[in-house]
Parts: structure tokens; C-alpha cells; sequence
């Protein structure tokens, strides 16, 4: 890879070893991908994958320490993945104090990472890019990002260039301020490898639709022909929203970190089918395959007829638009049902600056009426916790259940469940 | 009979291991996740039936690529410093992002040696099986012996 004078002088120890093992460790990230040169982060924010201080992890918190030590601190500011802990959302006595020795480091991470450059205090949500966040790159921005769904949404809905960087990769790019130039920072490796035609004879469900893409092309790139008809022909709150979901169910069954749907994400609309690649594969989506991925989906609750003991609802965290749609359905369903609480225990996860503006509205006070617990928290790292993870948890989410043993349902299938008196068996949801 | 496979060095460094080996695209946080944590050191990625509550741990792992989380490569990262990662890994097809992260952290960043070769081949994954003694050669020359 070629360097530039300064790029060089770092590689060479002009700023101590520590920085020259970062710039090492971004050379042969490159090299491995064939760049031939560093491009500059033009994105002004940073975003972190790792937001948890978890004792297993003490190699990244030595590394961090380290860094410290040596004055190492990222260039830009950035936002970070949502906290483990939120002591609002319901966990018995001794879960709570297994959260409390397994996130022992805690605090101690989260003051480092406000010593390397954390936006703010509330600053923790894999939904960055939502705008009360406001970490939202513009196009064409050349990012440093981590978190598979957040990046896989830069890259496709706001037409921001990042590669599927991992943790620490992610902080070594906001530390130099370059990253090496390949795959999706390039206009070659954002062609589209996969055409996927979507046949279904109704709206796909987000979650499941972009999990069978994503097992599917794995880390190829897809144009999504044919979904566009099932939104709203513009970026609409709703249309970003199922794309939000899509995406990160695509990033977490498979790799993909940037896809483009036909008439509607930035470089398909501009570019159309010239974004396709020659030698591109095909993959007809109709309702038969979306059952079939579903019903492949394991579930490994240890009684799989038992009643659910919590229900997550937002992995990724929830929109605002998105909180005020499922109070609506919640609301007429449990009216419906002629009931006033939840049969399930249920939490709503956001972003911390969309929970202070919710917190405002009568359906945020409508939601705590009925039970439903609004909250920055990290649905996997609650799940993380070995005494959580034993019960029957269910959830909308498919990168949930990818990393957990939370059992997924649709949207519909989630909100008659939790409003109804009805104990789901392995019958519902067409899982077997 | 022994086979011989040619793939492109990502990590170099030798080493003579037992295969475990995945058809499936490997999911490194989900198999990781609770490996880190427990002594068995067993993949938990309950949906890859090729290594689930398998040990991971000091095995030449064979895979076609790497899914799933960006904490991935930190994953191995921290596997690596802690004794628990595989001793290599050998991958058919080229190597994705997350993956090579992991290795060159690993390498950069600790004294644990993770050799790790790439493009070695649909033909590599199709002929390896589990409990194959696996030798990686400086060069990228993985040489599979079917009966150790």
C-alpha cells in the first residue's frame, strides 16, 4: 500500500508505538483487500460497536487502556452501541445481581470512552443515524463505523460509504482519521453481485425478507427489484423504517453491509440497473420461501409451549415514528381484547434522545400505564446474562434471535400475544 | 489419502491441529458468545448444526467464511488473548472483513499466533472433516491427512 509522507511518519513512530501499531494494523487490513491507499474519514462522527464492560472483553479494555496511556484519542467524536444495563426493565433478584458482576466494568468502560471521545453521555444506540440522535453522515461520506445495522443503513439508505469494519477496526479509522480504500469505499465494490425479484403476493415482513437475503447472498451485494411497490414510492418514515429492520436482519443472518432497492435507496435511484454487475446471480422471493426460511428458524426454548416471560420489541432500536405506531396497534388491539394491561411483560427499546422526546407524549404515558417499559437498553446484552437467557423470551428480531435464544414472531403475531390471554404454542408463528 | 491445498496467507505461522470444519458460514459472535465465558470453550451458535456445542478452541477451523456482528474480529481478538481461539483458520473462499480483523489484531496486538490462510478452495471444504489432522505451512500450504 502506498503512504503518504504523514501516513508514513505514523507508521514509522513519529507519534510513539502505539499509533504505529494502529496504522500497521490498518495497512494490513488494507493489504488483505487489496488497497492500494488510505482515503480520508470525511464522516464528521465516529460509531462504536462495543458499548459494554464485560468482564470476558478484559483484552479490549487493556488495549483501550492502553491507548489512554499512550494520549492515543480518536480524531472525531462518536456515538457508541446502546448500554447493557437499564435497571427499568424487569429482571428478578438474582438476574440483577448477575447484571451487576457481569457488567462490573461498566462504568470503568464508559469513562474511557468518554476519554477517547464519546458525543455525550447519552450517546449509546445502534440506531445512531436517527435524527434526534444526529449521527447521520451525509452521501458519499467516508465513514469509520461499526455495528453490522447501522453500517448496512449508512451504506443503503443515506449512500454513506463504510466497509463492515469490526470493533476496534472501527476505533483505529476515528484515531488516524484514514482508512484503507476497498470494497464498499469504492464505486466498483458497490455493485450489486445479487438481483433478488420479489415475488410475494403481500407486503414481506421486514424481518424476515432481509434474513432470507442475507442467508442467501451472505456478504454480496443485493438490488432489490419488485419491494418498492410494497412501500411508499419516497423515503417515508415507514418506508425507513422497514428498510432499518431489513437491513439489519441482511447484516445479521448474513453479511451484508450494503443493499439497493429499486426506485427508492439513493445510488438505485440515480444509478438504476446500471449498479448491477455483470455476472450478477438471481433469487425470486415469493411467500413459499419466506415460509420456508422461517420454519427453519430453531427454537430452543427448553419448553417450547411456555409462556413468554418478557417480549423485546426493537433490535434495532425502535424510531420515534415506530414507538408511536406500536402504541396505536397496542392500544386498539388490547381494546380489542377488552383488556387493559399486558398479558406479557414487554419492552420497548430506543435511543436514548428519542426516549426524552417520547417521554413528552400522551402515548409514552399510555405505555407505562399498560405496562410496557420504554428503554435505551441492548436487548442482546440483557440476554447475555445466562439467567435471562434460560427463559422463554420472544421478540420481533430477527438479529435477536440470531445471537440469543429469544424466539421470533412477526409484528401482528408479538402484539396479539402480548394483548391477548393467549399462551403461544409451537404451533403459532408456523415454527417448529 | 493425504491432500495438499495452496491458499493466499493472511497470518503466517505453522501449526498442526485437529480440523473442525463448517459448511455453514461461521457466525463468530454466536458461536463465541457463550465460548468466551464457559470452560467448555463450545460454539453456541444454535443455528450452524456443523459445530454447535462443539469446542472451538485449539482446533484448525475450516470454514468458508465469517457472518454476522462487527464485534466479530474483536471476538477473536479476545479469543486469541485468552487462550481460546482456534489454533487456525482456514477459510475456501476469500477472506470477509470481520474475519481478517480478527486474525491481524490478533497478530498485531497480542502473542497469540492465529495462523490464518484463505482462498484454499471449495474443494479444500468439500474433502475435510471434522477430526482430520490439519498442517499449515509458513507458505499457505495446509496439508490434510485424512487419518491422523
Amino acid at each position: 500500500m502506498k503512504l503518504t509522507k504523514e501516513q508514513q511518519a505514523l507508521w514509522d513512530g513519529a507519534k510513539g508505538d502505539c499509533m504505529a501499531k494502529i496504522v500497521k494494523t490498518l495497512v494490513l487490513y488494507g493489504d488483505c483487500f487489496g488497497a492500494d491507499e488510505m482515503v480520508p474519514v470525511t464522516g464528521t462522527q465516529g460509531h462504536l460497536v462495543t458499548s459494554f464492560g464485560i468482564s470476558t472483553m478484559k483484552p479490549v479494555y487493556d488495549l483501550i487502556t492502553d491507548l489512554l496511556n499512550a494520549g492515543v484519542l480518536s480524531s472525531q467524536p462518536f456515538s457508541v452501541d446502546p448500554r447493557p444495563l437499564d435497571p427499568h426493565v424487569p429482571a428478578g433478584f438474582l438476574q440483577s445481581i448477575f447484571f451487576r458482576i457481569m457488567y462490573s466494568k461498566q462504568a470503568q468502560y464508559e469513562a474511557h470512552l468518554n476519554k477517547l471521545g464519546l458525543i455525550n453521555t447519552d450517546a449509546f444506540t445502534c440506531a445512531c443515524y436517527l435524527d434526534e440522535v444526529g449521527n447521520k453522515p451525509e452521501k458519499g461520506d467516508i465513514l469509520s463505523w461499526a455495528e453490522s445495522s447501522a453500517v448496512v443503513y449508512a451504506n443503503s439508505v443515506l449512500g454513506a460509504r463504510c466497509n463492515r469494519n469490526s470493533a476496534i477496526i472501527e476505533l483505529f479509522g476515528s484515531i488516524a482519521g484514514f482508512v484503507p480504500s476497498f470494497g464498499l469505499l469504492t464505486d466498483e465494490g458497490r455493485k450489486a453481485t445479487w438481483i433478488i425479484d420479489v415475488a410475494t403476493a403481500e407486503k414481506p415482513e421486514a424481518q424476515i425478507l432481509g434474513s432470507a437475503i442475507g442467508l442467501k447472498v451472505v456478504e454480496g451485494i443485493p438490488y432489490i427489484k419488485n419491494l418498492d411497490k410494497w412501500l411508499d414510492r419516497e423515503l417515508t418514515n415507514t418506508t425507513l423504517n422497514y428498510l432499518k429492520d431489513m437491513g439489519a436482519a441482511t447484516a445479521a443472518d448474513g453479511a451484508v453491509g450494503l443493499y439497493h432497492v429499486e426506485n427508492l435507496t439513493p445510488e438505485a435511484k440515480s444509478e438504476g440497473e446500471r449498479l448491477i454487475a455483470g455476472n450478477a446471480q438471481e433469487y425470486r422471493i415469493d411467500d413459499a420461501e419466506l415460509s420456508r426460511v422461517r420454519e427453519n428458524y430453531p427454537v430452543i426454548w427448553k419448553n417450547p409451549d411456555a409462556k413468554p416471560k418478557l417480549c423485546f420489541v426493537g433490535c434495532p432500536h425502535l424510531s420515534y415514528t415506530q414507538l408511536i405506531e406500536w402504541t396505536d396497534k397496542l392500544s386498539e388491539s388490547l381494546t380489542r381484547h377488552n383488556r387493559r394491561t399486558l398479558n406479557v411483560p414487554t419492552v420497548f427499546t430506543t435511543a436514548p434522545p428519542v426516549l426524552e422526546k417520547f417521554r413528552t407524549t400522551p402515548a409514552y404515558r399510555y405505555l407505562t400505564t399498560v405496562g410496557v417499559v420504554v428503554s435505551g437498553i441492548c436487548p442482546l446484552m440483557y440476554m447475555n446474562n445466562p439467567l435471562c437467557g434460560k427463559q422463554p423470551i420472544m421478540t420481533n428480531s430477527n438479529k435477536l434471535r440470531t445471537y440469543s435464544s429469544a424466539r421470533y414472531y412477526t409484528d401482528d403475531e408479538i402484539l396479539a400475544l402480548i394483548s391477548k390471554n393467549k399462551v403461544p404454542s409451537s404451533k403459532d408463528g408456523g415454527e417448529t | 489419502m493425504m491432500q495438499i491445498f495452496q491458499g493466499r496467507v493472511v497470518v503466517p505461522g505453522t501449526v498442526r491441529a485437529e480440523a473442525l470444519v463448517t459448511r455453514n458460514a461461521f457466525n463468530t459472535l454466536a458461536s463465541f458468545q457463550k465460548a468466551l465465558t464457559s470452560k467448555s470453550g463450545k460454539c453456541s451458535d444454535q443455528n450452524n448444526p456443523d459445530i454447535y456445542n462443539k469446542p472451538l478452541a485449539g482446533k484448525a477451523l475450516c470454514l468458508p467464511q465469517t457472518i454476522g456482528s462487527t464485534t466479530g474480529g474483536m471476538v477473536l481478538f479476545c479469543a486469541a488473548k485468552m487462550n481460546k481461539a482456534p489454533a487456525c483458520m482456514l477459510f475456501s473462499k476469500p477472506i470477509d472483513s470481520l474475519a481478517a480483523a480478527g486474525a491481524i489484531l490478533a497478530d498485531v496486538w497480542s502473542d497469540a499466533s492465529m495462523p490464518t490462510v484463505d482462498n484454499l478452495g471449495d474443494d479444500f471444504l468439500a474433502m475435510v472433516e471434522n477430526g482430520m489432522l490439519i498442517t499449515v505451512e509458513e507458505n499457505g500450504r495446509v496439508v490434510v491427512n485424512p487419518s491422523p
